[in-house]
This record gives structure tokens, sequence and C-alpha cells, in this order.
């Protein structure tokens, strides 16, 4: 984290954002599900700059054998970032980051998936980031999450993912990369529509007051993130049919 | 028949007594599990729309012998978890040197389950006069999820396509489907098959596949 005097970045322009957005504003978004043949499930998100590819082999048998569970099912997760996902060429291959964010996301979802269901088998999850620009964690939660639902794997509910962020004192949903990397703070959630917090992590400083505000903001943007992708999923097998009547998420 | 595209997470019912299967009940509310159609009748039924095959016992399926151990056979049942076919499930008696006389690696068979427990293993019979081995006909796969619709309510599609076509149809509850008759008979077979797996989650389906089936023959003649 960079101090704001070390830098002649200005963040806001007439109460907006480098990008045109409000301080409580996401980036655009876009799903697609069912993007890999081969998978068993799988998603394309695009947030904002972030572009990032999950995809869901499983339930399968188990290799290396010794890892199996006999009671239930194990998670894998593999978070990874594609050498040409950031401007300076990165180093292929997991690094002590990739695998943070791994851990950190398998048990963002683990706790929705039925792993009881399914013993002496593994759920595999590859999220590939294919181009990064600030939160490609809750970007790969968000795909991961839409590709297990894609595989028709129970789970208790979906889970979302949101960050928001403080620079030059102000609490932002979603920073981007400059924001990012010149900010004060950046605060990545995951959870379930109810609000189940699944994931938290902070980097830099906020006060108790600022954290409930970020942690309230990264939530509402989060749900909003939901319904994204709750309709990519019903979209996906509605074409044939007269619209759906929407059914409302669970409280 | 009210249906409706459903997620996980998904509020289906406010009244726990309503929970059928795919379905969860927390706080006295009914959740979806799967992503799938939930089907409204006395209970709440989610059927999913993916996913892999999972064994239960009574289920008719079809499997290809994949590894021959002391008295078992190793069947692939296009599942997470192998079948295992014991010798004495074999209608004869058969010796233990002689197995792969009788089914050798990659022979396909019709088999049912016999029982599964609660490690996942699966034990298969082939004692069943409709049982045995594939020596005639072709075997294609679908997904598992699609066997239902492809059966019908109380196996209204199957015995409609059965005497359509012409063929001997044996579906395996794990997706994969044994197909015997003329040439031509089996190609129809198969496109219709492929039809139900691709529009499964539409409404007024056996209708539907009636008038193809028709279409199809009037072109034929």
């Amino acid at each position: 984290m960079i101090d704001m005097d070390e830098t002649d970045i200005s963040f806001f322009k007439d109460g907006l954002r480098l990008d045109g957005r409000r301080t409580d504003q996401l980036r655009p978004i876009k799903i697609e599900v069912g993007v890999l043949a081969r998978a068993d499930g799988s998603c394309y998100i695009e947030m904002g700059g972030n572009k990032v590819i999950a995809a869901v082999y499983g339930p399968r048998e188990v290799h290396p054998r010794h890892l199996q569970e006999v009671t239930r099912a194990i998670v894998r997760y593999r978070y990874n970032m594609a050498s040409f996902s950031v401007e300076e060429r990165k180093r292929p291959g997991p690094d002590r980051r990739s695998y943070e964010l791994s851990k950190v996301s398998r048990e963002a979802l683990e706790p929705v998936i039925l792993t009881s269901y399914f013993p002496r088998s593994v759920i595999d999850v590859f999220v590939e980031v294919l181009q990064a620009d600030a939160g490609t964690r809750t970007a790969g939660i968000n795909a991961a999450a839409v590709a297990l639902v894609d595989a028709g794997i129970p789970m208790k509910s979906m889970i979302s993912a949101c960050a928001a962020g403080k620079v030059a004192d102000t609490i932002v949903l979603d920073p981007m990369k400059e924001e990012d990397n010149f900010g004060q703070a950046d605060l990545p959630i995951a959870m379930t529509p109810n609000g189940d917090i699944t994931l938290l992590q902070m980097d830099g400083n906020l006060s108790p007051d600022e954290f409930h505000m970020a942690v309230e903001m990264a939530m509402k943007g989060a749900r909003d993130i939901y319904e994204i992708q709750r309709k990519a999923l019903v979209e996906k097998y509605s074409q044939l049919e007269a619209p759906a009547v929407e059914v409302k998420a669970c409280e | 028949m009210d249906r409706k595209v459903v997620v996980p997470g998904d509020l289906l019912s406010e009244d726990a007594k309503k929970s059928g299967d795919g379905t969860y009940v927390k706080d006295g509310r009914v959740y979806s599990l799967l992503y799938g159609l939930a089907n409204y009748r006395d209970k709440i039924n989610v059927i999913p729309l993916a996913g892999k095959y999972i064994p239960a016992p009574g289920d008719n399926v079809v499997g290809v012998v994949k590894d021959i151990t002391f008295s078992n056979w190793i069947v692939d049942i296009n599942s997470p978890y192998d079948g295992l076919l014991h010798i004495s499930e074999f209608p004869k008696r058969i010796d233990a040197q002689e197995m792969s006389k009788y089914l050798r690696i990659g022979s396909s068979i019709m088999t049912k389950v016999k029982d599964v427990d609660p490690t996942m293993k699966v034990e298969l019979t082939l004692n069943d006069r409709k049982l045995g081995k594939i020596t005639t006909g072709q075997v294609i796969e679908i997904s598992h999820t699609r066997v239902p619709r492809l059966i019908g309510k109380g196996g209204s599609m199957i015995g409609m396509l059965k005497k359509e076509v012409n063929c001997n149809i044996f579906v395996g509850q794990n997706g994969r489907i044994w197909i015997n008759g003329g040439a031509d008979d089996m190609d129809l077979a198969l496109r219709t098959i492929h039809l139900i797996e691709k529009e499964a989650h539409t409404n007024g389906l056996t209708d539907r596949i009636v008038a193809f089936l028709k279409k199809e023959k009037g072109a034929r003649s």
C-alpha cells in the first residue's frame, strides 16, 4: 500500500471514480454457463477487466488414493493465473499467493457443498485467470460457484463474492486495478445469499466504523452479483420454455 | 404441469411437510438442493438437470467390464463408483479360473444394482432373465438425468418408442441405453432418443415425439 502523498493519482473526479463509477457501484458483469464441453460444469465470467474461467469435474474417483475420505467427498480448488493475465509477465506455476487463494476460496465454497452425499470421491474445481484487473479471487469464487451448480452438485445455496476497498479515505465497492494498487485497504468477502459469510479477508487498515461500512457495502454487492449468477443459470434452460416465474431467493 | 427452473438455495415452500427429493428443510422452510426443475405436486421434488449417476439398489444399468480380480468382475457403470459383479451373481456356476471366458475386459453387460453400502461399494447381479452380456445391437450414452424423461410416467414414453421404432431397448439408469433392431429402425431410435435428451426439460414432450416419429416414418415410406 503506497501512501496517498507519494502518488499524484487522484481517485475521484466530479464525485465519480476514475472509470466513471459511483462509490457504491459494481463494474459490469457478464456470466456464461456451460462454456466447456469436457467439464462437468463450467462458467466464464467477466467482472470489469477480470476474465476468469472455472471448470468443475466430479464427483469422481480420488487420485492419489491416500487423499480419499471414507465418509465424504473432498473438494480441491486450484486458482491459477495465466502468465499473460497481467501487464508484466507472471512466472507460470503455483506460487505463495495462488496457494493461499486456492485455500481460502476452497474454504469459501466447501460449507455449502453436501460432501457427505459422495463418500470416497473428489470434486475438482479449476479456476484460470485469463486477464486480471483486481478482484480475481472474488471473480474466481463467483465463477466456481456457478460452475459447481452447473455440474449438478447438491449445495445448500449459491456463493457470491465481492470486494470493498478504501481509497483516499473513502469506502468504495469493487475496486479496480488503480484503486487496489494505490488504495489504503482491500476487503474481499464471499457469502451465501442469506448473508452467511464464508470468506473475509482484509489487506490494509480500516477503523471499526469503516470496516462495518465496507462489509455492508461488499455484502450488498455480493447480493447483486447473486442475482446475475442466478439469472445466467436459469436462462440456460429457459430457451425452449415460456419465461419461468421468478422464484424468490432464500431470505 | 407446474415446473420451473431453480438453483440451489431457492425458497420453494414455507411448509416443511412438502419437502421431497432434491430439497432440504431449514427453519421450517423448504429450499432447493439442486439445479433443476421444481415439480409442485403433493410434495415438491427437484429433478436435477446435471450431475453424475449415483447407483441405488434396484437400478438397471449398462456396464463395461474393466478389470477381473479373483472372483469379481469390476464394472464401469458411468459413475464415480465402480460396480462389483461377483462370480456367484453370474446366472450359472463358473470356475474362478474361467471368468474371462464368460466376460472379458471390454465386454458390455446389462446388469442390475443389487446393493450399495454406505462406503459406496456397489454390488451388481446378472441373475434376472432380462439381464446378461450384450452381443448384438449398440449402446449409446445420454445424461442419466434425462433417463426419467425417456422412460416417461409409468413407462409411457419408452413403451411408445419401442412399439413405434420396432426395436428392443434396455434403458440403464446410468444413462447408457442398449438398442437392438434393424439398421434403419436403430437409426431412428437413436435420433429420437437424442431429441428426447435435448428437450427433456420441456413440457408436452411425448406428444412432440409422437409427431416427430410420424413425420420421420412418413418420409421413409
